[in-house]
């Protein structure tokens, strides 16, 4: 939830554009110290995250056992790099430890660690786990009477995973209108293009046919995805909600953008500067001036 | 079970030692577990399609809002188990034995064990339990998989008494546990419940002597208690220990067993690789002792089709199999 007061939309969105270019640079920055990271996943989710985490979460500065807070759970875990920064921002720790990444006895590798972690609610890496481990949650929230919400992020390509079908009917037959879940539409998974590798379209007939209900939105423009958030009901809907990002693989980066092999990789000090550019280049031009 | 036992109320729970006797493993599940719950509103009950089976019907009745039932979806089950553990609540999830440790083992592995979760996992039909529904529906590797989960404490009940009380000791443990019980039937093998049970701790069912030790778990401690006792007539004289728990294995009992005998078998519904034989022989191993030594169990094949009690004697898991396998390390000792 923002916890600045906007006097704007527009402003609103601004800040939003903001975080995510910082979003976006720390990103870039880690990777170069990390020597890799996923950073196509992680800039294609980069909005999204910030969406959530600067508008739409309850979260309470410094205090990640909040017990009323809304949940989120990272299924595509490997976007830990896009994902983590945010949590030192909102101080869950030290942000020195952000420079850890990938060392041994770091909190910090490529999937998350929620013992290891200040904030993350589930370990995460394997994929097609999150949605099954959000109906659970969204299960304890109903029996708790708890107004919180429960929000997962999943990458396209995880949904080929049959558990998350099974999660999907799942959270449909216990009703879970508390229960969010956020597609990172970019389209390519390890090998190559979804469609070709094993395709999941039409997602939204799919998920409709779950008893779903489905908003499709461009996962880059943050009004269309502020518009998004503020149309999941309350928690104490009847039905799930699910949310298609269309996004773009390696967003952000001109050099990265659709190109596969910027899936994983590190980031030698020229590239870092060009990636910088670019970010700096394309970020949304400013609403409020 | 001698007719005079008095009645007793244990723990605190109102049915009795008769009762135990009555009831099938699972069915004890089913009363311990709405027992526990009356006490801690955060306890939950989840199965698979499988209510009916595992006998959680009891507790749905009396808290059809902590019961959920997830259908034939069993990964889907473990992982929104962990979700409701992360949430504060203790889940008691339940399902056959085959399908908890195989089909959901990353379930299990990744959202229950490695974020180290207070998740019970009650796994009915172990073993050749279900002979004859056909060798789909056997679990002879569930023990070797449990066991290699960092984390996770593993515990195979001799009988309804011993799932009734691993499932109440189970309470003050943090992490996950695994409790894998038979389908039914089984007959007891502790004549009353007045014994003391902690997890990890094995206990002597029979201390005739040092010609030999069997170390059991499950079904086959009763199997071993027989044998003993026929044996005895025949002017052997045996140890037999009850392995209820096989991680964190109790090694000192093994060791001092070993030492005392130096002729050893052990007999477990599982294959001989993995389990309790292979924990067993582990630690032996490492600590040097070569003794006369036997894993009794399925001999690493996919089981035959049959009535449990005939594959028990096919795979020497019988009374009669272990008392022939008492008297080869005997002579080999």
């Amino acid at each position: 939830m923002a916890e600045k007061k906007f006097v704007s939309k527009e402003e609103l969105l601004d800040y939003l554009d903001d975080k995510a270019e910082w979003l976006r640079k720390e990103i870039i920055r880690i990777s170069a110290i990390a020597g890799g990271s996923h950073l196509g996943g992680g800039l294609s989710m980069a909005d999204i995250i910030v969406a959530l985490f600067y508008y739409k979460l309850n979260l309470k500065r410094g205090d990640p056992k909040w017990p009323d807070r809304d949940r989120f759970i990272l299924s595509k875990g490997h976007g830990a790099v896009a994902y983590c920064p945010v949590l030192a921002d909102y101080d869950f720790f030290p942000r020195e430890w952000l420079d850890t990444f990938n060392k041994l006895d770091s909190p910090f590798g490529v999937h998350p660690d929620m013992n290891k972690i200040p904030g993350i609610e589930m370990s995460t890496g394997s994929l097609g786990h999150g949605l099954s481990v959000s109906v659970g949650i969204a299960l304890s929230a109903r029996l708790d009477r708890g107004e919180w919400r429960v929000f997962v992020l999943m990458g396209d390509g995880e949904t080929n995973e049959g558990m998350v079908w099974e999660a999907a009917q799942s959270a449909s037959h216990y009703k879970l209108g508390n229960l969010t879940a956020i597609i990172d539409r970019n389209k390519l998974c390890l090998d190559g293009p979804t469609e070709e590798i094993m395709s999941i379209e039409p997602i939204q007939d799919r998920w409709e046919a779950f008893g779903w209900r489905v908003f499709d939105v461009d996962g880059h423009d943050m009004e269309q995805l502020v518009d998004a958030l503020d149309k999941v009901p309350q928690p104490n809907d009847t039905k799930p909600t699910l949310i298609i990002a269309r996004t773009v693989k390696g967003k952000g980066v001109d050099f990265m953008e659709n190109v596969p092999i910027w899936h994983y990789s590190g980031l030698d000090k020229g590239k870092s500067l060009e990636a910088i550019a670019s970010i700096e280049k394309n970020r949304p031009s400013r609403r409020v001036s | 079970m001698s007719e005079d036992i008095q009645k007793q109320i244990v723990d605190g729970f109102t049915f009795t030692t008769d009762t135990y006797n009555e009831l099938t493993q699972a069915e004890v599940y089913g009363k311990v577990i709405t027992e526990l719950a009356k006490k801690n509103e955060n306890i939950v009950v989840l199965t698979a399609d499988q209510m009916r089976s595992n006998k959680t019907g009891d507790f749905r009745q009396v808290f059809p809002e902590r019961f959920f039932n997830f259908g034939i979806a069993e990964m889907n089950m473990f992982a929104a188990a962990a979700g409701m553990s992360v949430s504060g609540k203790i889940p008691f999830v339940s399902t056959m034995a085959a399908f908890a440790s195989m089909r959901s083992a990353e379930a299990l592995r990744t959202d229950i064990a490695y974020p180290n979760l207070k998740v019970r996992i009650i796994s009915t039909h172990g073993g050749l339990s279900l002979g004859n529904q056909g060798t789909t529906h056997h679990a002879t590797e569930d023990i070797a998989i449990l066991r290699s989960m960092a984390n996770m404490t593993v515990i195979v009940p001799a009988d309804s008494i011993e799932t009734a009380k691993a499932v109440v000791a189970s309470e003050n443990l943090n992490g996950p546990v695994y409790i894998r019980i038979g389908r039914s039937l089984e007959p007891m093998a502790h004549e009353n419940d007045q014994f003391e049970y902690t997890i990890g701790k094995s206990i002597m069912m029979r201390d005739f002597g040092t010609d030999a030790a069997v170390i059991a778990c499950g079904v086959c401690v009763k199997h071993a208690i027989d044998a003993a006792d026929e044996l005895k007539e025949e002017g052997v004289n045996i140890r037999v220990i009850n392995m209820h728990t096989i991680k964190p294995l109790d090694t000192e009992a093994v060791l001092e067993n070993a030492r005392a005998t130096g002729a050893m078998i052990t007999a477990e519904d599982h294959n001989i690789i993995g389990g309790l034989g292979g924990a067993v022989a582990e630690t032996l191993a490492e600590a040097g002792i070569g003794i006369s030594f036997r894993r009794h169990g399925v001999p690493d094949v996919f089981s035959d089709i049959g009535y449990p009690e005939d594959l028990y004697e096919r795979y020497k898991i019988s009374t009669t199999g272990i008392k022939a396998g008492v008297k080869e390390v005997l002579a080999q000792k």
